[in-house]
């Protein structure tokens, strides 16, 4: 399909402006500050309707189907999310209106904060970051100012191995080095392990609970305790709060700081990579060192406090993905307690009773009950020259979002599946037939695995010539390769 | 309301097949003793018709620049959407999807982020561009630190006239990423290029500045880009009012290594400050040094052209602790945004949206330097802020303003103590004549 700018036509417009209806004043920007081009596409309303339409046809979103991720919560996005976020109120508010007119904002974000505080436990929320990799780095940071506060040079952080790439790149990030601890043979982390690193360099455990191989650490209080027992923190990756709404607070776990993606466990759209929300809660002891301002409600007011004793200080500006921060409030309020238990209850029951249609056809090494995804290995069908990413490949001709593929790292060929609670089980049937089929197929055709997709807008691209021979942007002469 | 489509019969058949005669023996393996004993305490659940009504009037407690004549800018600006832009950024296949992992399904994505690449370069003057950050102030504080690692020196040179709350946020990400900040002052409300002669120094990784800087002023990017490449550090351009590249020169031109900032005002809602979406935009030595997703050009096995995420070896995903960056989700639907925005304003809309918003804000300026009292703070160029100087509390300036429904300038003396009396005003193409002439008015009328 062409280009937005290969579909540009000399002098077509696609907006109507006003004059601007003032005496003209003389441009007085010198000259060689005025542009002289600007090669920006010409074209008709319509124009840009139609290609955006085109392009939104060859892209898979929730709404057009399965979209089983692992670890990144693919569920339905309620639409009155949108609705509601586009209320004017809330869409057209200026971050620096008067406090006196963002009543109703700053009323949302402190109840949004409270609400997160008990479904997790922790005492305080910052709604700032805006993403759950945002929300490692701001949890890091805090960890940091504390240690430093209380005197203390701790260098190392702890991250099991089957942890998301973003806990050690964060880690490395705010000056700590990673010490990897590993899984044992129960697909949780092995205490014999994390006893042998912890110590007094020990800053944080980052953890990911139910883990990325969708185990719950059983061991998650031992765990803790080990941590605490040498001075360090508890960090939860909150990215797996789907299978822990109102089971079980990461407070009780022994959790002294987390985050929460709200573009997964809250229902906001992930809008092909973002917007997203990753707010940090923390126990009482670390509240001080969260980043400024905070929400605070002096009597019936709400009102924006700068003035936090240990601040971090900002780690965004204005107040976070306010627009974000509404969506999961409305799925909230929408949902109360009982509803969030039950997300909780059928992510967890839609993912087992997957797996256990799956376990037929496929290797599964970790065979226990699972929370709300669980891992794969394609080892069976690589003996019959089929790998994982043809396995993802074959399942785009069935109309399905493939799973996460090769992660977590510790399972070869892995498919890491995520079904979430809004699948019924007609859809997950449907899944597992397609899983079923491709099985066959690598038995009895695996090229037409190996060669797939075969339906799609484009066949299989060539990852290696893009990075190879980099083109980023368009340029006129060699938009063909 | 559960959005949990499975009836009662279709969980019983699972729980069968399962084995299991309760979903709670799916969470035997959390301990009883860490399990919560309590419901949750959460506010009765809503129907969407009581949610509508409850979120209606929280929503409607709050200003809405629809309802007021808006001066204010000071980073987040309300600009024009045209329809289009809404109406396609809600189909589900775009805002439903994910990170587009599976090229061959995520064409779309792909190919709009590859074209949102494209604009942004065209717009700076730059080789590179990635997907995009998460607002202009992170993507400023990646620029640092990618300048910190390229350069192996530690000091990041920053211009004073730089948004306070982008040097708040860059402050921040320096104390973790163990940099130094060195600030420089302003003279007549451009960076000063005497201050920053002086103090550039062996250490310093990069320059940065604002353009138009964080007074509307237009910096003199020739004279500190050249000081910077003398100087061996990186030559870094913040953009925050990107509609005025529709006039301005890019800062590609005057030698501009690294080109950050904040396209909020390309077709994004003010959202109370967020979701806005920052970029970043570099010379081509730097693309393999860029920080988050990148939309790459490539071929699939029929030799059709196509669109991959590429470069992925920089990414946490891969390369975990040697990644140039930890981030991850971006802003992909408000880049997308932007994009849409572009292509429908196209070469012609962005040029004349800039250029009302100029004389627009020049009217504006000079009918305000009219009233006694009160006076142009500087005398450089600028674009579309400009900083005023009033006779009385800017506070009770604003206070009488909001009374006639206009939404006055920022107080700048928040963040810059010399500067108490002064109001930063914005000026776009959504304030019409009548509504500058009432403010106009409106701060006339207040005076002894």
């Amino acid at each position: 399909m062409k280009l937005i700018f290969e579909k540009s036509v000399s002098g077509r417009m696609g907006v109507t402006l006003p004059k601007p209806g003032v005496p003209k004043s003389d441009l007085n920007i010198p000259e060689e500050y005025l542009r002289e081009d600007l090669n920006l596409p010409e074209l008709s309303e319509i124009d840009v309707v139609r290609h955006y339409t085109s392009l939104s046809l060859k892209n898979f979103g929730v709404d057009s189907g399965f979209y089983p991720l692992g670890s990144c919560t693919m569920k339905y996005n309620p639409k009155i999310n949108e609705s509601i976020a586009s209320f004017p109120g809330f869409r057209n508010s200026h971050p620096y209106q008067p406090e006196g007119g963002s009543q109703g904002a700053l009323q949302l974000m402190y109840k949004l904060s409270n609400y997160l505080c008990e479904i997790t436990g922790m005492d305080a929320f910052t709604l700032q970051p805006a993403a759950g990799a945002h929300g490692e780095l701001t949890g890091l940071m805090m960890a940091k100012a504390y240690l430093k506060k209380k005197g203390e040079e701790r260098k190392n952080i702890l991250i099991p191995d089957s942890a998301h790439g973003t806990n050690p790149a964060s880690s490395v990030g705010c000056g700590f080095d990673t010490i990897k601890i590993e899984t044992n043979r129960k697909g949780t982390v092995d205490l014999e392990a994390l006893a042998a690193a912890a110590d007094e360099n020990t800053a944080v455990l980052m953890i990911t609970n139910p883990n990325t191989l969708g185990i719950f650490e059983k061991d998650i209080v031992n765990i803790s305790k080990i941590v605490h027992s040498h001075g360090g923190l508890v960090y939860l990756d909150g990215a797996n709060m789907n299978a822990m709404l109102g089971i079980v607070k990461p407070r009780d776990m022994g959790v002294d700081m987390m985050h929460l993606n709200l573009h997964k466990t809250f229902s906001t759209p992930h809008g092909g990579g973002g917007p997203g929300g990753g707010p940090v809660g923390v126990r009482e002891f670390l509240k001080d060192f969260l980043p400024a301002p905070i929400i605070e409600k002096k009597k019936d007011k709400y009102i924006l406090n700068y003035d936090v004793t240990n601040s971090i200080g900002r780690v965004k500006p204005f107040y976070g993905n306010f627009g974000v921060m509404v969506k999961a409030f409305t799925y909230i309020r929408m949902l109360g307690s009982q509803g969030l238990k039950d997300v909780a209850e059928n992510a967890v029951l839609n993912a087992n009773y997957l797996m256990r249609k799956l376990k037929e056809d496929y290797l599964l090494p970790y065979d226990v009950v699972c929370k709300h995804e669980f891992v794969i290995s394609g080892e069976n069908q690589k003996k019959d020259g089929v790998s994982t990413m043809d396995i993802a490949k074959r399942l785009l001709d069935y109309g399905f979002h493939p799973p996460t593929i090769y992660f977590p790292l510790i399972v070869k060929e892995a498919m890491m599946i995520e079904p979430t609670e809004t699948e019924s089980k007609q859809t997950l049937d449907e899944f597992a037939d397609a899983m079923h089929k491709i099985a066959e197929e690598a038995k009895t055709n695996p090229d037409i695995v190996k060669s797939a997709p075969h339906i799609t807008p484009t066949r299989r691209l060539d990852g290696v010539l893009a990075a190879r021979k980099p083109i980023v942007k368009y340029k006129p002469s060699d938009s063909d390769v | 309301m559960n959005f949990v489509p499975n009836t009662k019969k279709e969980r019983e058949e699972m729980m069968d097949f399962l084995g299991i005669s309760s979903i709670t023996e799916l969470f035997e393996d959390v301990d009883a003793g860490i399990r919560n004993k309590d419901d949750l305490k959460l506010p009765e659940p809503m129907s969407e018709i009581e949610i509508i009504d409850y979120l209606g009037e929280l929503s409607s407690s709050n200003h809405n620049m629809q309802d007021f004549a808006c001066f204010l800018g000071a980073g987040a600006y309300y600009h024009f959407i045209p329809s289009v832009v809404d109406h396609l950024l809600l189909r589900g296949e775009f805002y439903t999807s994910y990170t587009p992992y599976q090229a061959e399904m995520s064409q779309g994505m792909l190919q709009s982020i590859f074209e949102f690449q494209s604009m942004i370069c065209e717009l700076t003057g730059m080789d590179a561009a990635n997907a995009s950050m998460y607002d202009g102030a992170s993507a400023l504080s990646e620029a640092a630190i990618l300048a910190a690692k390229y350069t192996e020196k530690k000091s990041i040179m920053i211009s004073k006239a730089v948004h306070p709350e982008y040097r708040h946020v860059l402050k921040t990400y320096a104390n973790a990423f163990g940099l130094k900040i060195l600030e420089t002052e302003m003279e007549n409300g451009l960076s000063d290029i005497k201050d920053i002669k002086t103090k550039l120094n062996d250490s310093c990784a990069c320059v940065i500045v604002q353009f138009p800087n964080f007074f509307g002023n237009i910096e003199e990017l020739k004279e500190i880009g050249d000081l910077a490449h003398k100087n061996d550090s990186i030559f870094v351009t913040n953009v925050v009012e990107p509609i005025s590249l529709g006039l301005l020169k890019p800062p590609g031109a005057f030698g501009a290594d690294v080109v950050v900032g904040e396209a909020q005002a390309l077709g994004n809602p003010l959202n109370y400050g967020g979701p806005h979406l920052g970029f970043m935009a570099t010379k081509e030595e730097f693309l393999k040094k860029i920080p988050g997703r990148i939309s790459g050009l490539t071929l699939d096995t029929s030799g059709e052209r196509g669109f991959i995420l590429t470069l992925q070896t920089r990414e946490q995903h891969i390369r975990r602790e040697r990644a140039t960056s930890n981030i991850c989700t971006n802003q992909a639907l408000n880049a997308l945004a932007a994009t849409i925005y572009l292509a429908v304003m196209g070469k012609h809309g962005l040029k004349e949206a800039a250029e009302i918003c100029y004389q627009r804000a020049h009217y504006a300026s000079k009918k305000i330097s009219d009233v006694k009292g009160f006076e142009m703070r500087f005398s450089v160029p600028f674009f579309n802020e400009f900083l005023i100087e009033c006779p009385k509390s800017p506070k009770e300036i604003n206070r009488t303003l909001l009374s006639k429904n206009i939404l006055g300038g920022f107080e700048v003396g928040k963040y810059y103590e010399e500067m108490e009396n002064c109001m930063l005003l914005c000026v776009t193409e959504m304030n019409t004549k009548s509504q500058i002439d009432e403010l106009v008015n409106a701060i006339a009328e207040g005076l002894p």
